[in-house]
């Protein structure tokens, strides 16, 4: 028995070394720089709380019962035709369904506030972003600016932000984890998410969902900064070479790994949607053409003095 | 002539699979030459091979699933190597294309070819004994259900050196499945892989429903089948209710693959979520058709060990029943973050809440069995101790997982990978190794000693928290799975401390397979000569250890809960008959064998298009059923005389045993 209490000591300090590392400031779920994240970091404390209720003393009775029932122990009783407690039943049933029902109450009143595709409540006029999942990387248009940009994102602090998202090849997601919720990019398909950075910062962007060889370098850097830091990131997108027409575009969507970051201007409008056109088949919308020199057909300089505005 | 097959399949610039087909060849030629040495191919032809033993099959799938369990742990290994040293972008010694392998082959192993053939390997040895059962109710299928199991190995084992495995994630989803993203044969092994061992388990599951409801021994009732039994028959209802969802949706992204359909491309009107929906409804109740089965060895363990019966035996049967039904109204919860409405995300995620108030009751149970027992820890119950203690945990987190909001920033994170493994290694993989220490000697007649026993748990159990409690640390840190190499090294210190957990867990798995050379050779020390080893409760230890082939010379008459116990009490239990009437029993046959090995060859032909292979190999496999079909001789009578002879045998030295030492404890202290 005494190697057991010696490797109960250890599992001990394994969790006390856990939770002095849980509340230490490098956790990033844990030190969220936005609304929605910080709403799910108490979410996370508040349900665990709710569980350690049941849970502890689970582990406690466990170990207690087993050390005091054990057979060398003959002063503990022993009850050998006992097995069955109408009392005892009675509480481990209801006790696990009161946590339950509570956890379920905090669970629909969250699912709906944290639901993704709802639009924050919030004064300021929500900025619009495009995100576009690639094999291996993420263009970020900005249908408002004329801008796009290729694995960064800027954003300015404390506006909400509409995020459109789709793929242009396999399933992707799309996780910035110190703001907060991550939503699939599926191809033919927009998903939405809104989310907020409250905190200026450089902030960890990236795939949450694999997507083949060049996946683990699919990640991109979202800077949060102020008003005037955002329209100076615009303004040095806008000042890009590279315009992000049909033809730039099929350049772009061709496979490629640890893509340089680079801005584009003057980004043909109605891309978005023509991304997921490619894969509506029949169905009347506009479409990116399906080579080159196809494409370069389809773009008229009127678009594109629109794009300006 | 050869489809797509070449040499240049081979992969031989790579090393380490290489030197890996070396070991594998070596190993095999000294096994194979071993075998022929000692003439022994005659008896494992006609004693295993061909046997439609429920007891010798689920042996051999025991077996399978511990060999397949090196291969699987081996992938992890290299995953933890891999992950502990590629910080700070660095390429670490696994280029993508093989590290992707290894971790959809892990995944893939470890679930459809050691826990999933553990589980059935274990229903087949012990349900017919508690049932009180001479074999299951299709002994023949039973034998084929075992060899597409293994054909489906063996198309694995073989992708790692001919050709490639897929780079897809265990659940090879769409559209990264596709053949446009996905243009090697990897994908069509672990489908022709899956489809096999599929077919083998969803037939499995239909004989043991049929065994149970139809087989019992007369008098016992539903109610009274030990809780192991339970667990089985409702694994297997999941089983034959789930498992042709996963054969549907493997067919459709075949089609899709071989025919040029579109039911999960991006273009044409293919939808990927319509395969992410169907793999999940399968997926979710294959969960708990590892678990429950598990879960009712706990039950067994507890109850022999405390010396008590099992607390609350009705609460027990309705909360297995419960999870059953509950297991198929939860599948959604595997991806919140697709875009459902919050009332869609919001059902899932209580329903699935749900499920943790039986599992709970089940935790509960097993506490007020051992509340004033009287407590052996033997292995089984260290295990079960352990499990207690980790599943909780892990049942924690997974109900965390459950809450949508909080799975928005926790989904495909470390976190995940850590609950799971804290369920499936902590609940399915400790009930797995309890039950084999439980049950070992009624499959050899002797028990396995505890020493090494010992040291492989403590370093199973260490390894565990080693190797996946700073997982759950890298997921609050925002670390997703599946990275073949990360920029932040800030997770380094956690991956080093993973890996070493995992060079505990390797070293766990030494000392087990030293456990079982130590126990082999000193077999005579722990002789089981009662059947009854541990003081059972149950009827499968009622018979002798090894059971005889035909279980039961006289069935056993079965009026209440724990019929053996009873028995024992009464002083009525080994009873010997003065006449013993002749025993059906069912003819070995080779024609399982031989239809799963048609079958891998179909498989393999399909994998690399050889039309003509294919064809040849599903019309020999279709003939040869047939061939079975109309065999006539399938089974034979052991006259009663010669079963006197065995009982004899058994029960004159029994009984002087008993006398000795007294009835109902006669098992412990005999032993």
């Amino acid at each position: 028995m005494n190697k057991r209490s010696l490797v109960s000591a250890a599992r001990w300090s394994c969790v006390g070394i856990a939770a002095l590392l849980l509340s230490g400031c490098n956790l990033e779920l844990m030190s969220p720089m936005g609304d929605i994240g910080a709403q799910e970091k108490s979410l996370i404390l508040i349900a665990t709380g709710l569980m350690l209720l049941v849970v502890v003393p689970v582990i406690a009775m466990t170990l207690i019962f087993a050390w005091r029932y054990r057979a060398s122990n003959t002063k503990a009783k022993y009850a050998p035709k006992w097995s069955h407690s109408t009392a005892i039943e009675a509480v481990i049933w209801i006790v696990p369904c009161i946590i339950i029902a509570i956890l379920g109450t905090i669970t629909w009143r969250t699912t709906h506030a944290l639901d993704p595709y709802k639009p924050l409540a919030h004064e300021a006029k929500p900025l619009t972003i495009q995100a576009v999942s690639m094999d291996w990387k993420w263009v970020f248009i900005y249908p408002e600016y004329g801008v796009a940009s290729v694995n960064e994102l800027a954003l300015p602090t404390n506006v909400p932000v509409h995020f459109e998202i789709t793929s242009d090849s396999v399933m992707n997601a799309f996780f910035i984890p110190q703001l907060g919720s991550q939503i699939y990019a599926m191809a033919g398909m927009e998903t939405q998410l809104h989310l907020i950075a409250n905190q200026p910062g450089t902030y960890a962007g990236l795939s949450s969902n694999y997507s083949g060889a060049g996946f683990s370098d699919m990640h991109f850097t979202a800077i949060a900064t102020s008003q005037q830091g955002f329209q100076d990131w615009i303004n040095k997108a806008k000042a890009s070479q590279l315009s992000l027409d049909d033809q730039t575009y099929h350049a772009l969507a061709q496979p490629s790994e640890k893509a340089p970051v680079t801005y584009y201007t003057n980004v043909k409008p109605g891309l978005f949607n023509a991304i997921i056109g490619q894969y509506m088949g029949d169905m009347k919308m506009d479409k990116i053409g399906d080579a080159p020199a196809q494409a370069s057909a389809i773009p008229s300089p009127n678009d594109h003095a629109k794009a300006a505005e | 002539m050869f489809g797509k097959l070449s040499l240049s399949a081979i992969p031989y610039h790579e090393p380490i699979i290489m030197g890996t087909l070396l070991m594998v060849c070596l190993g095999g030629a000294a096994l194979l030459g071993w075998v022929t040495l000692q003439r022994k191919w005659g008896y494992l032809w006609s004693e295993w091979f061909t046997t439609v033993d429920h007891k010798r099959i689920g042996i051999m799938y025991v077996i399978l699933a511990l060999v397949m369990l090196l291969r699987g742990f081996a992938d992890a290994l290299m995953m933890r190597a891999q992950q502990a040293i590629a910080s700070a972008d660095a390429a670490g010694y696994l280029p993508p294309h093989h590290y992707d392998q290894i971790f959809t082959a892990h995944g893939v192993i470890m679930i459809f070819f050691v826990a999933m053939p553990f589980v059935v390997g274990l229903m087949n040895l012990v349900v017919p004994l508690q049932i009180g059962a001479r074999d299951v109710a299709y002994p023949f299928l039973n034998s084929l259900s075992y060899w597409l199991t293994a054909s489906g190995v063996v198309l694995v084992m073989i992708s790692m050196f001919v050709g490639d495995f897929a780079a897809t994630g265990w659940l090879a989803y769409p559209p990264l499945s596709e053949l446009k993203f996905s243009p090697t044969v990897g994908v069509d092994y672990y489908i022709w892989a899956l489809q096999l061992s599929g077919l083998g388990t969803t037939l499995s599951g239909i004989n043991f429903i049929v065994t149970i409801l139809r087989m019992r021994t007369p008098g016992m009732k539903m109610m009274q089948m030990p809780v192991f039994t339970w667990t089985a028959l409702v694994t297997n209802i999941l089983i034959v209710a789930a498992f042709p969802i996963l054969t549907v949706a493997l067919a459709l992204l075949a089609a899709d693959r071989y025919l040029d359909m579109h039911f999960f491309t991006n273009e044409l009107g293919g939808n990927a979520m319509l395969y992410i929906n169907l793999i999940w409804i399968w997926g979710h109740p294959e969960v708990y058709i590892l678990i429950l089965p598990c879960f009712g060895v706990f039950s067994e363990v507890v109850a022999t060990f405390s010396g008590k019966p099992l607390f609350g035996y009705k609460s027990m049967v309705y909360a297995t029943a419960g999870i059953g039904v509950a297991s198929f109204v939860v599948w959604l919860h595997h991806f919140f973050t697709m875009g459902s409405g919050a009332d869609v995300n919001a059902f899932f995620g209580i329903s699935t809440m749900i499920i943790s108030i039986p599992t709970g009751v089940k935790l509960f149970n097993w506490l007020f069995t051992m509340y004033r027992g009287r407590i052996r820890f033997t292995l089984p119950m260290l295990w079960t101790v352990a499990f207690m203690v980790t599943f909780t945990i892990g049942g924690m987190t997974g109900v965390l997982l459950a809450v949508p909001g909080a799975d928005f920033v926790l989904h495909n994170s470390l976190f995940l990978i850590a609950h799971f493994h804290n369920v499936i290694i902590g609940g399915v993989l400790f009930g797995l190794f309890a039950a084999m220490n439980y049950w070992f000697p009624k499959a050899f007649g002797f028990k396995l000693e505890e020493r090494w026993g010992k040291a492989s748990f403590w370093c199973w159990v260490v390894g565990f928290y080693l190797a996946f409690m700073p997982l759950y640390v890298l997921g609050l840190m925002g670390m997703t799975r599946r990275m073949n190499h990360y920029a932040n090294p800030a997770w380094q210190p956690y991956l080093i401390v993973a890996a070493v957990g995992a060079v505990f867990i390797a070293a766990g798995i030494g000392f087990m397979l030293l456990q079982f050379v130590v126990s082999i050779r000193n077999r005579a020390a722990n002789p089981d000569l009662t059947g009854d080893p541990w003081g059972g409760r149950t009827l499968e230890w009622a018979t002798s250890s090894p059971a005889p082939f035909y279980n039961f010379a006289v069935l056993p008459k079965v009026d209440e809960l724990d019929q053996f116990w009873a028995d024992k009490e009464h002083k009525r239990a080994y009873p010997q008959y003065a006449h013993y009437d002749d025993i059906h029993m069912p003819r070995n046959t080779g024609a399982g064998l031989i239809m799963a090995a048609f079958g891998t060859v179909f498989g393999f032909a399909m994998v690399w298009h050889i039309w003509w292979l294919a064809i040849g190999g599903l019309l020999c496999m279709i003939g040869s059923f047939l061939v079975r079909a109309f065999d006539t001789d399938v089974d034979y009578y052991v006259p009663g005389a010669e079963v006197e002879k065995i009982e004899r045998a058994r029960l004159v030295p029994l009984h002087k045993l008993i006398e000795n030492v007294g009835p109902a404890s006669a098992g412990e202290k005999v032993a």
